[in-house]
């Protein structure tokens, strides 16, 4: 704030100055806002010169288009894109569809209307309700659905009524046809009426009877399938006949959309496996999932007419829950699947060497409680390629104990447990494996005792058959492949592809190869799952079992030797099996959740097998790939 | 001399009595006459019925004129002083909304408090001028010429034209930045980097358009061109262009309309309110209202060059920005001169949020007006 250097008294001489800035600033102000106020009244005299040529100029055209005739729109809607499986079946298709159409403004009486043609084809009292609704809710131009899904005895009696019926038509529409009924419903989803919420910004949810993806595949991709509404703008006299077309536009029909699961697998699989049962396989090299089978399920044709309140309570109150996918958003503890990450998480914390022996005695005492391997008489000496093959309880409660949890949910995040797999199904959860902060901010310590259970995959995880999936794919190709279903779109490879779309897991070759070797042997090397072999043609497979309780397991029962089968079923433990194949160049990935299945080895591993078996022979690994890096499947 | 003027400055100063004798009652007047248009057209809007739409109307704006006279008499010095709770309070009302709003029109827009539907965007618009104009009133001309200066005041703009875009309303966000730019304008932004800024933006909406994700660029191009909305705006705009093209030179008389009736219309209540005023009124009432809409800009003005502090010539050239760009979108939208939506004409309109903070801001207006002698504090270098 100095004016002058020296010094001067600046009381007078800066009051002056500051008042001839003022003046200036004054100045420029009444300039600039003359100039902003001629700019706004030549923009509002250029409105009064529109509406002057509007209005004077060609008032008298405007007022006999108003007066004779009247413009009309009509909506065409566009096909729904269709979903491809991998060979190109159509999996979600469109199918013709006949419906009475009922335009307010063409007829006096809706009311009457509505009653007579009631008369023609009986509408119950809801679906009147509905149609009112409908009515109060659109333009009076726009057509309301009457009725869909008409026979062809109802289209002629329609027909024959006709003068009775002003305002109503029929037409031809196109509805939503899954012909695998409940084999895909989990991945495709289903299609609705639209919510307010979903309509987004488009006028086509105007249209009668127009259906929005509202579940799975339908729902990712509906801006996709949807395409866009077609419409015509016709001329029409006093009484609504059509006097000629002004405008017509035409629709964009939607986009097809190819995905990745193999129809005729996915059929397979489920024709396999019970109810409670979750499989899903992957193409370990760049995450495509091939099938992802679960029991039970539904007919998602059912969406398509309107869902009965008895279907929907019957649905809903199933405690096998048949709305949910299972392989998504079905949660279970990994058990001794878990186990590869502990070891990995082990060996990159250094604390300890693969060929490091630990004994196990059958049982091991931290501080005052006893741990259990599940193998009473014990394994005796232990390294960790034995300790996976014959999964010992005792030497990864050991590794859990020397590596921590935190660092073994690092790893498990790497490997795709409980992680956002940003796979292409709405609502998928993305599960949980605990650690010390997670367990604390709830308010509870963290425990040495918790970190030893964990090590062997069972506690608080919370793991989806899918992240199971994507854990052993990336146990076998050391890539961080993700799981997609988007195969191409509109002809147009979707990215993730390739193998080299996935960035590496940076997890040295060494200790993967370590783990790799330990889960050949769990089925080859006199492991867990030697029952689960494959025949030799097929290759060799590599995987792990896991058994998880679901109720503990008090020490009476186990001093007297129990034998879990004579449990109620509801309270066997689960049997889980990951596995990949071929194990010397992997293409196959694997996971498989029975619940209540009993036994890992028992039930999952062979189920497992005969997937893989299946898997081989409807998608034949290409000796002779065209393109070197990806062996093409089952072409 | 002096004396007188000191006579002058305490009569002007105190007391309710004296502020009420001051106040300009023919813009008030004005006001009450193009609301009692609205009246009129609302009541044609009814298809005849004047519970529908005007009754309603005619009690929320003797609501809106209590709240207006009663910001009237603030004086200036407190509103300046607490200009940035109002523009602050916009803010988080703004972020509030992302969060709670209510999802109309495929954007989250709305705040439900109680039975009142507030859109936040609304209010911003008049906090932003109040801000920017309490930001810049000590700001001389050198200080206007330093780019560090500025930096603050383009944040308050900025932010707020983000949250707005991210609702996502691209048309009110343009509104929000224009009344902005209007209000630097006037406190003296060099010319030449409104001319930098608008090259940037030419040059770098393509480019920001090419990053852009897919369902991103559709909402552009949704809005941009509305005719890909085959019943929606392209529709509206014949059907608009027909209404008000057959009122002619003096229009079908009142509740005489056919196509208003006939609803050929689609929201002839909100948006094309207008288009019902030409149809039954022809030209000439047509004329009327845009020259009575004019006025209250024209008194905007008034105000601006009456006003002996800055702060008071800027928050009325903001204000008068604003209502400015309400009108001249809403009639451009209605006679198909340009291709957007959403913007209701002010005071004629039915709904209550455009109302409500239209008249706040004339509140601040009066009391620029009523305390326009007022001393603000020198200007600072």
């Amino acid at each position: 704030m100095k004016f002058w250097p020296g010094r001067r008294p600046s009381g007078f001489s800066a009051n002056t100055n500051i008042k001839r800035e003022e003046e200036r600033r004054r100045s420029i102000f009444t300039r600039r806002a003359a100039l902003l106020g001629a700019v706004q009244l030549g923009a509002l005299g250029f409105l009064g010169h529109r509406l002057y040529r509007l209005q004077i100029e060609e008032g008298r055209r405007y007022a006999t288009l108003a007066e004779e005739n009247r413009v009309s729109a009509k909506l065409f809607a566009p096909p729904r894109g269709r979903i491809l499986d991998r060979r190109g079946e159509v999996v979600a298709g469109n199918r013709l569809n006949w419906r009475a159409l009922l335009v307010a403004e063409q007829t006096a009486d809706v009311t009457a209307t509505i009653e007579t043609f009631s008369r023609i084809v009986p509408l119950q009292d809801h679906e009147k309700a509905r149609i009112e609704r409908d009515i109060r809710r659109n333009r009076r131009f726009v057509p309301v659905i009457l009725r869909e899904f008409l026979s062809w005895e109802e289209m002629a009696a329609i027909e024959v009524n006709a003068p009775d019926l002003p305002g109503v038509s029929v037409d031809m529409g196109t509805t939503r046809i899954y012909p695998e009924t409940e084999h895909l419903a989990h991945v495709l989803g289903y299609v609705g009426t639209p919510t307010e919420q979903g309509a987004g910004d488009e006028g086509i949810v105007n249209l009668p009877g127009m259906r929005v993806g509202r579940a799975g595949l339908e729902r990712f991709h509906d801006r996709v399938l949807r395409g866009r509404a077609g419409a015509v703008q016709v001329e029409v006299n006093a009484v609504g006949r059509v006097i000629r077309e002004l405008d017509r536009r035409e629709g964009i029909p939607g986009q097809d959309v190819q995905i990745s699961i193999d129809t005729g697998l996915q059929k397979a699989i489920r024709n396999k496996i019970d109810e409670g049962t979750t499989a899903v396989l992957l193409d370990a090299r760049n995450g495509e999932v091939l099938a992802m089978a679960t029991k039970p399920s539904f007919d998602p044709n059912i969406f398509n007419s309107g869902v009965s309140a008895a279907q929907w309570r019957q649905w809903t109150a199933s405690r096998s829950t048949p709305l949910i996918n299972k392989a998504t958003n079905g949660l279970y503890a990994p058990g001794s699947t878990f186990k590869m990450v502990v070891a990995l998480a082990a060996l990159e914390a250094k604390v300890c060497r693969p060929g490091d022996a630990v004994h196990c005695p059958g049982h091991v005492d931290f501080g005052d409680t006893r741990f259990h391997c599940h193998k009473q008489s014990g394994h005796g000496g232990v390294n960790m390629r034995t300790a996976i093959a014959q999964s010992c309880d005792v030497y990864f409660y050991e590794m859990a104990r020397r590596t921590g949890m935190d660092r073994i949910a690092a790893m498990s995040h790497r490997l795709g447990l409980g992680v956002d797999l940003e796979i292409e199904l709405p609502g998928t959860r993305r599960g949980l494996v605990p650690t010390r902060g997670w367990r604390q901010a709830q308010g509870h310590p963290w425990n040495i005792g918790d970190t030893i259970v964990h090590g062997i995959g069972q506690g608080f995880y919370q793991l989806t058959p899918l992240s199971l999936a994507v854990m052993t794919a990336r146990l076998a190709t050391g890539r961080a492949v993700q799981p997609h279903l988007t195969r191409a779109i509109a002809g147009q490879p979707a990215r993730g592809g390739r193998p080299e779309d996935w960035p590496s897991l940076s997890i040295p070759e060494a200790d993967m190869r370590v783990v790799r070797e330990a889960m050949w042997a769990v089925v080859n090397g006199g492991g867990t799952a030697g029952i689960a072999r494959l025949p030799s043609q097929y290759g060799v497979m590599a995987g792990k079992t896991g058994t998880t309780q679901v109720r503990r397991v008090s020490r009476e029962q186990r001093e007297r030797g129990f034998n879990v089968a004579t449990l109620p079923r509801e309270w066997r433990p689960h049997a889980l099996f990951v596995a990949y194949a071929p194990y010397d160049n992997p293409v196959f990935a694997l996971s498989v959740i029975v619940e209540h299945g009993t036994s890992g080895s028992g039930a999952a591993a062979p189920l497992a097998r005969d997937i893989l078996v299946e898997a081989f022979q409807r998608l034949p690994v290409n000796p002779t790939p065209r393109d070197p890096r990806v062996a093409e499947l089952g072409r | 001399m002096i004396f007188e003027r000191r006579l002058l400055t305490e009569s002007r100063g105190a007391g309710l009595v004296s502020k009420l004798w001051r106040v300009p009652w023919l813009f008030v007047l004005l006001l009450g006459g193009i609301a009692a248009i609205g009246y009129v057209a609302l009541w044609t809007a009814g298809s005849g019925n004047p519970d529908a739409y005007a009754q309603k109307h005619a009690l929320r704006f003797g609501f809106c004129l209590v709240i207006m006279m009663s910001i009237a008499f603030i004086d200036i010095r407190i509103i300046l002083r607490f200009a940035w709770v109002g523009y602050a309070f916009a803010l988080a009302l703004l972020v509030l909304v992302m969060f709670y709003g209510n999802v109309g029109k495929g954007a989250q827009r709305w705040l439900d408090i109680g039975p009142v539907q507030l859109q936040p965007s609304e209010l911003m618009k008049i906090m932003l001028a109040l801000g920017l104009a309490a930001w810049f009133h000590r700001a001389s001309w050198e200080r206007m010429g330093n780019l560090l200066f500025l930096i603050e005041p383009a944040l308050m703009v900025l932010i707020p034209v983000g949250l707005i875009l991210k609702q996502p309303n691209l048309g009110t966000a343009l509104i929000t930045g224009m009344v902005g730019a209007a209000v630097f304008w006037a406190a003296g932004m060099r010319w030449w980097k409104f001319v930098l800024i608008a090259g940037a933006a030419g040059i770098g909406a393509p480019i920001a358009y090419d990053h852009l994700r897919d369902y991103q660029r559709a909402r552009i191009t949704t809005f941009l061109d509305p005719e890909s909305d085959p019943l929606g705006a392209g529709y509206n705009i014949i059907q608009s262009k027909i209404a008000l093209g057959s009122g002619g030179m003096s229009g079908k008389g009142f509740l005489q309309g056919t196509q208003g009736h006939l609803n050929f219309l689609p929201e002839k209540q909100t948006d094309f309110i207008f288009t019902l005023i030409a149809e039954e009124f022809g030209f000439i009432g047509a004329m009327a209202t845009l020259f009575m809409l004019l006025s209250v800009i024209v008194f905007c003005y008034i105000v601006a060059f009456r006003s002996r502090h800055q702060f008071g010539r800027l928050l009325a050239i903001g204000l008068g920005t604003n209502f400015f760009l309400y009108v001249f979108v809403n009639v451009a939208m209605v006679t198909g001169a340009i291709p957007v939506g959403g913007v209701p004409l002010p005071l004629i309109s039915h709904g209550g949020s455009a109302m409500l903070t239209v008249m706040i801001g004339f509140g601040l207006l009066l009391s620029a007006y009523l305390h326009r002698d007022a001393e603000l504090g020198p200007m600072r270098e």
